[in-house]
């Protein structure tokens, strides 16, 4: 399904703040699986996410998405592949459109949009029904503007939006870090809930060693702009979020001794 | 009378304006200064169009897409090559200025004997009246020309507000509002946005121009020099327009833009009458925009003072 190929990228090269963000990173995704990422600050997973979405273009590598050759496509061409859902809940919705007139743009979701009227009578009948599932009385409010919703309402509504066409893939950006602990566990049920399903392939960064565990069925873990685990099947079922802490002890104190170790070699021989 | 309607009149072609200067300002958060140069293109092709014997119609209709392609240009230079906005729409203002002069062949093309809009619309209300060349209104002597005109001057706004309203809850309007809302949504949902900025730059100098046209042939002359300051009197349409609705839902804000130009030019035409000089009329347009953008700044500033306190 998504065939990440030696794909790298640096920020500002030849600069002092050169970044060297990806380094050569491999990763392929089985159609319908769901995995999760997770890593230290700065470790790239964010930056493979926007990789895959188009954000920018990758310096070296190659992305393969539903058989095609996405490389060069720019990010609103991958955007009739992908769906997609944000960290900050601001920016998977438009706040001065209606809630219904957000819906009706993600329903065209990377198809021609022309003269034709936007918010037609079967499909406000279709959004009434799945907002309502919601569970969050939004659907007798669908005239009004996203704007004044909270972050969990317009959370639960760009997951909605992302999935209304059924996309080749999902990529979830930490999308409940930002907000508060109910409406996070209530998009993660809902991410649940629509990611089984429609048998979505999935991608997904978190910083939560919960959903780490207990969501997926295939987990990476990076560093560094690298790969360094890759948990599957059995071995990810087993997971367990102290397990993920372990490892990520294990990352510091390697971290710790390199710089413990340089400190020691520029005492002796500087 | 003849001047309150002259003035309703004005306000209501300039409020073409306004509506542009809403698209590209308030839709697309683009500070377009085009629009001073896209007014005089309009008027000059229209103008010269009609001299050489084009139908008023048609005339206006050119001054219209010779605005679109105005806006076409600041919005490639300003998503294609990457050019500040602001700069973008300076440098095609400055080229305009060039453009308009060669489209006139002069810097004043007079339309006293020339068949326009404004003389067909007022054969049109003499017709219609059976040639009665004044009426009463509430005791008010009204001439015929000056009401046909503004009534087909009304009747040409209302229109294009509608228009414009309708396009906008379109598939690609509200993709365009989206853009101007939330770029990082909008690409995600697979809308090219520079496309959108480019569209909607060409719509709104479409109507800036469209306004120029209908000036030109109301005051009887276009001139190169009518565009100056023509974008920060549209943004002082809009504020008020902003003021008097007090909500951002999209058909009132249209309707605002409309009744804001035309209460504009009432506010400008009392001054006038209390002696106030032409002159200084630039002067107090910008100063009105300055404090219009601040004071919203400074009352907030001021509420959040007192919360502290």
């Amino acid at each position: 399904m998504l065939e990440i190929q030696n794909v790298s990228k640096t920020f500002h090269p030849g600069t002092p703040n050169e970044v060297r963000s990806l380094r050569a990173v491999n990763l392929k995704l089985a159609t319908g699986s769901w995995v999760i990422i997770i890593g230290t600050n700065g470790s790239g997973k964010s930056t493979l996410l926007n990789a895959v979405a188009g954000t920018f273009l990758v310096d070296e590598g190659r992305l393969e998405l539903a058989g095609r050759d996405v490389t060069g496509w720019p990010e609103h061409a991958r955007a009739q592949l992908i769906g997609r859902v944000f960290q900050n809940p601001f920016s998977g919705t438009s706040p001065s459109l209606t809630i219904q007139e957000n819906l009706s743009l993600a329903a065209r979701r990377g198809q021609r949009r022309g003269l034709g009227w936007g918010l037609k009578e079967s499909l406000v009948g279709r959004m009434r029904d799945e907002v309502a599932r919601l569970n969050m009385g939004l659907e007798d409010r669908l005239g009004n503007a996203i704007g004044s919703l909270s972050g969990g309402q317009r959370q639960a509504l760009t997951l909605l939006m992302a999935t209304w066409l059924r996309p080749e893939l999902l990529l979830l950006d930490e999308h409940t870090a930002a907000l508060d602990p109910k409406s996070a566990d209530l998009v993660i049920a809902l991410t649940e809930h629509v990611v089984t399903r429609d048998k979505l392939t999935t991608l997904m960064v978190t910083h939560s060693m919960q959903q780490a565990a207990s969501l997926g069925d295939r987990l990476v873990m990076m560093h560094r702009g690298q790969i360094i685990h890759d948990f599957e099947g059995a071995e990810k079922r087993r997971l367990r979020p102290d397990d993920l802490l372990a490892r990520f002890e294990d990352i510091r104190r390697a971290e710790q001794l390199d710089e413990s170790a340089a400190e020691m070699l520029a005492e002796q021989y500087v | 009378m003849s001047l309150l309607i002259g003035t309703f009149t004005i306000g209501c072609i300039l409020s073409l304006l306004a509506l542009g200067v809403f698209i590209s300002f308030r839709i697309f958060a683009f500070p377009d200064i085009t629009a001073d140069g896209s007014v005089t293109l309009g008027a000059a092709v229209a103008a010269t169009l009609m001299v050489h014997g084009t139908s008023p119609p048609l005339a206006s209709l050119a001054a219209f897409a010779a605005g679109m392609l105005a806006g076409t240009t600041t919005g490639t230079l300003y998503t294609r090559f990457k050019i500040n906005s602001l700069l973008s729409g300076i440098l095609v203002m400055t080229a305009l200025y060039s453009i308009n002069l060669h489209i006139m062949g002069k810097s004043n093309v007079p339309l006293l004997s020339v068949k326009t809009l404004v003389t067909q619309s007022e054969q049109i209300g003499v017709r219609l009246l059976g040639g009665a060349t004044s009426f009463s209104l509430l005791g008010w002597e009204v001439s015929v020309r000056d009401a046909s005109v503004l009534s087909a001057v009304a009747l040409a706004v209302i229109l294009t507000g509608t228009l414009l309203y309708l396009f906008l809850r379109t598939n690609l309007g509200m993709a365009m509002r989206a853009t101007g809302d939330n770029v990082q949504m909008i690409r995600a949902l697979g809308v090219n946005d520079a496309n959108m900025i480019i569209f909607g730059v060409a719509i709104s100098n479409g109507f800036v121009a469209l306004s120029g046209a209908l000036l030109a042939q109301y005051q009887g002359f276009a001139d190169v020099g009518m565009g100056i300051g023509m974008v920060v009197w549209g943004l002082a349409s809009v504020i008020i327009g902003e003021a008097l609705v007090g909500t951002n839902q999209l058909g009132l804000t249209i309707i605002g833009a409309v009744m804001g130009s035309v209460l504009f030019r009432l506010l400008v035409a009392v001054a006038l009458r209390w002696g106030l000089s032409p002159n200084d009329l630039k002067l107090i347009t910008a100063g009105f925009v300055f404090c219009a953008l601040i004071v919203p700044q400074f009352l907030r500033k001021k509420r959040l003072g007192s919360a502290h306190a």
